[in-house]
């Protein structure tokens, strides 16, 4: 089996500001949707996420920037390993990621390793 | 006091006193005296050890019988432990002098040589052998032997009983595992602090296996079952005592086997058959064990630590809890989600489905439940026959007698030839 990276891309969206309902539910749809892929031994890593706040982005000549700029495009959140046959079937695991409900996207990406190099 | 001129009722009183005296002499001291030898002369003595230790045991039944209790029965035990082994060895090194031809005595020192009976030299005697005998370089299946028969003082054929096993090959594990001690690799000491994390698992998952054993071996003897479960839990016990293994994660387990154990008269019906969670009486669950396993989970929720014990802990909780709300069930579906990202087992995987089925309903589940492709394995296709029912009355029965196939203890095929009825019954077959 490979691994593939599930990189979760989202928008800043200063419009959403959900409810302690609807966080709770957020909550219980990633629990599951992680729960579900680790119940079939698919996990490899649960990943991390990853902030906004104090971020930067060092350039050429260390040039420092804030950033990423969250307000103007789409920026990566997160991102799990999972261990599938096939890039189909990593593409059917990120069909349940939660983050697509809002206005999010998974880009799935093989690890590349010493017989995997493509 | 005379012996001659006790009253005519003792005698009787001895005899009754007597019928259990050396059964629970053996098993709560014989762990401790074959620790006591090891930990003063080497795991490589570990079967001189116990054949001392089952030697003066053989010595208390025939001096006792003939002569009377001495006062302190377990003093006794432990000066004539120590006498033979001290026997022993001046044999040896007689032996050994003599085999050499060595004429320059090693002084009389050598033959002094005493054992300390120090209740704290017990103690950490017994600790250095749970982490001997649960140690990395041993098969699990070698360790859970090893543990029952080294650490709880079981005789073989319990521990052949209680493993649904034969004599023989119990013997053949415990013997492959001692190898490890003949030949040296491992040591009887505590941990250093820095192996003491890695160690302590190992010593952990062993004794939680042993626990299982107890808990899960359908069909083995009743009191032996048990029996084995409450080692498990005095071993745990005694790792919550002693310092540096006085851990967050240790008083979770031990509260998890708390929480397990509380439903350990409930889970069995009157005529040994097995009773299901959902259809136990909440009343026969042990109100003390559960209060006991709060106490500990309170102290397994110190900072810092946290293990899927605290997870399995937390389960086991909920499962405390009588009435079948949903909040318990996305308590409990949430918590094995969390638990199978940290660590995957099919165990775990199927207790998921389950719940999932009991927050979103079985049709909803059933897709996870299939996703898990377990197939052969007993416990997916009794879920799956649970999860069909009412939907797909086929599959029900198909994967049902998939699972009468697999299933091996006679209380587990009651439960599943009464669903299969039920199920023939209901669909007019």
């Amino acid at each position: 089996m490979k691994e593939f990276v599930l990189i979760f891309r989202t928008e800043n969206n200063p419009d959403f500001k959900p409810t302690p309902a609807q966080m709770q539910d957020m909550m219980t749809s990633w629990s599951n949707w992680m729960g579900g892929i680790a119940a079939r031994d698919r996990l490899v890593s649960g990943g991390s996420r990853l902030g906004i706040k104090e971020s930067r982005t060092v350039g050429p000549d260390n040039m420092v920037s804030d950033g990423p700029y969250t307000e103007i495009k789409e920026f990566i959140n997160g991102y799990i390993i999972v261990r599938s046959n096939t890039v189909d079937e990593a593409v059917e695991m990120a069909k349940g990621c939660p983050i697509l409900h809002g206005r999010g996207k998974v880009e799935v990406r093989p690890v590349v390793t010493a017989d995997n190099f493509e | 006091m005379n012996q001659a001129g006790a009253p005519v009722r003792r005698p009787l009183l001895f005899a009754m006193h007597n019928q259990q005296l050396i059964p629970d002499l053996y098993r709560k001291e014989y762990s401790k005296m074959v620790a006591v030898l090891c930990s003063r002369f080497g795991l490589g003595f570990m079967e001189t050890a116990e054949d001392i230790v089952g030697d003066t045991f053989l010595s208390a039944a025939e001096t006792w019988g003939q002569k009377g209790l001495p006062a302190q029965p377990v003093a006794w035990l432990y000066t004539v432990a120590k006498n033979k082994a001290l026997n022993d060895l001046k044999h040896r090194q007689l032996f050994n002098t003599r085999i050499k031809g060595d004429l320059i005595h090693a002084g009389a020192q050598s033959m002094e040589t005493d054992i300390d009976l120090s209740p704290q030299n017990i103690t950490d005697s017994q600790l250095q052998m749970i982490f001997a005998v649960c140690h990395p370089s041993i098969p699990p299946e070698g360790q859970v032997c090893l543990a029952l028969r080294i650490l709880c003082g079981f005789s073989v054929d319990e521990i052949a009983r209680a493993l649904l096993t034969t004599r023989g090959n119990i013997n053949k594990r415990l013997f492959r595992a001692k190898e490890r001690y003949r030949s040296g690799n491992v040591t009887i000491r505590f941990p250093d602090e820095a192996d003491l994390a890695s160690r302590l698992d190992t010593v952990l998952v062993t004794l939680y296996l042993l626990f299982n054993e107890g808990y899960y071996s359908a069909g083995s003897d009743e009191i032996l079952r048990k029996d084995l479960c409450l080692e498990a839990m005095r071993l745990v016990y005694m790792l919550t005592e002693h310092g540096p293994t006085s851990l967050p994660r240790v008083y979770a387990l031990l509260a998890l086997m708390c929480f397990q154990a509380s439903r350990f008269e409930a889970r069995v019906g009157p005529g040994g058959d097995l009773v299901l969670y959902e259809n136990q009486d909440s009343s026969l669950w042990d109100r003390e064990l559960i209060n006991r396993g709060n106490g500990f989970f309170v102290r397994a929720s110190a900072a810092g630590d946290r293990s899927r014990y605290h997870l399995e802990a937390a389960i086991a909780w909920w499962h405390t809890q009588q009435g079948d709300t949903l909040e318990k069930w996305e308590n409990i579906l949430r918590l094995y989600n969390q638990l199978l990202v940290i660590e995957y087992s099919p165990m775990a995987a199927l207790n998921r489905a389950y719940a999932y089925a009991r927050v979103y309903g079985n049709e909803k589940a059933i897709a996870e439940a299939e996703g898990l492709q377990l197939s052969g394995n007993l416990f997916y296709h009794s879920l799956l026959g649970e999860l069909y029912t009412g939907i797909d009355g086929g599959a029900a029965i198909r994967h049902l007698e998939k699972a009468l196939t697999l299933a091996g203890a006679p209380p587990e095929r009651c439960v599943l030839t009464a669903k299969l009825a039920a199920l023939k019954q209901s669909s007019g077959q």
